[in-house]
């Protein structure tokens, strides 16, 4: 059983974080995975597309990732969650699952506000022992105020 | 490199998507955590890697999930419309280590692949579901998930759905 200072985050909203999302970074995102599709990287050949500018892979909300970087990116919510966690035992974390669901396309230039929300947080038996899993939901909506994308993403802390 | 355009008439459903041969190496993790400042010292630090349990290095997971859609967008071609797309991160994957600047050492290619199940029409958009995966050099799958793209169809050329002017 979880106890209630872990379970009462259930529901809890972080802060807005506002993303611009730049061509360069779009370009060392593509490099990084080895992707040469043009759209990410070649603006002439992107206005020439239907998308006419410089497209940003889905699954990318511009730099940097609000959920995943520590240090000074290290989003307050996902530390106090972690930190209450950490407090009944499980203080180590494991990316387990990513849900996306693209609603339009992101370009250079668009500005993205991000916004999690903690979904869920359960306890489950594993090989190695008991396991937390934290579910948190995260609404991109562009500079015209558009729903664009939404992410669900699963935390593991064993 | 996205391919000729795909239209949904043409998908079948048990066809194969083309598979994305990929390999991680120490270098690409670090350029993966540079270019979305994921600093995370599990994925350059053995000696931190050891202390979280995971024997070593390991590769990222959103940096696999980029390589699932980069296979999916190769596939649909540009006029498709990725909708969804989702992965579970079932088994670690551990990197190649580089023998010199430019080239890793001999090991692991892991292989995108996917396969389609469902073809079906949704508020007017011709829907493709697949079911995509990872697999390691010995052919575990360790990263299974699930795609939705629409596809534009040879009968009604209208604009696919995710598309607007400018």
């Amino acid at each position: 059983m979880l106890p209630e200072e872990v379970t009462q985050l259930i529901g809890r909203v972080g802060d807005t974080v506002v993303l611009e999302v730049e061509k360069g970074a779009i370009r060392r995102y593509a490099d990084a995975i080895g992707d040469p599709n043009p759209l990410f990287r070649d603006e002439g050949y992107a206005r020439r597309s239907k998308f006419g500018a410089i497209l940003a892979p889905p699954g990318f909300f511009g730099w940097p990732d609000k959920w995943i970087a520590p240090g000074p990116f290290f989003p307050p919510l996902r530390l106090e969650v972690t930190d209450i966690i950490a407090k009944s035992g499980y203080s180590r974390g494991l990316y387990g699952a990513v849900r996306h669901d693209f609603y339009h396309p992101i370009r250079a230039g668009d500005v993205i506000s991000a916004t999690p929300v903690v979904k869920d947080i359960y306890e489950r038996e594993g090989k190695a022992g008991n396991m937390v899993f934290v579910v948190i939901e995260t609404t991109y909506i562009d500079q015209a105020g558009r729903l664009v994308a939404k992410a669900q993403e699963t935390l593991i802390r064993r | 490199m996205p391919g000729k355009q795909l239209y949904w008439e043409d998908v079948l459903i048990g066809s194969e998507l083309p598979a994305l041969a990929k390999v991680a190496t120490t270098q690409m993790l670090v350029k993966w955590a540079g270019a979305i400042g994921d600093f995370n010292p599990l994925h350059y630090d053995e000696t931190f890697a050891a202390t979280e349990g995971v024997g070593q290095v390991i590769v990222h997971g959103p940096l696999k999930r980029a390589w699932l859609v980069q296979m999916v967008m190769d596939w649909m071609g540009e006029e498709g419309f990725l909708k969804m797309l989702s992965c579970q991160f079932r088994a670690m994957d551990y990197p190649r280590r580089m023998r010199d600047f430019f080239d890793p050492q001999p090991g692991e290619t892991w292989r995108c692949r996917g396969r389609v199940t469902k073809k079906y029409l949704e508020t007017g958009a011709h829907c493709v579901d697949c079911d995509i995966w990872i697999e390691n050099g010995r052919g575990e799958v360790t990263t299974p998930g699930l795609a939705t793209v629409v596809l534009p169809s040879k009968e009604r050329r209208g604009p696919a759905p995710g598309q607007q002017s400018g």
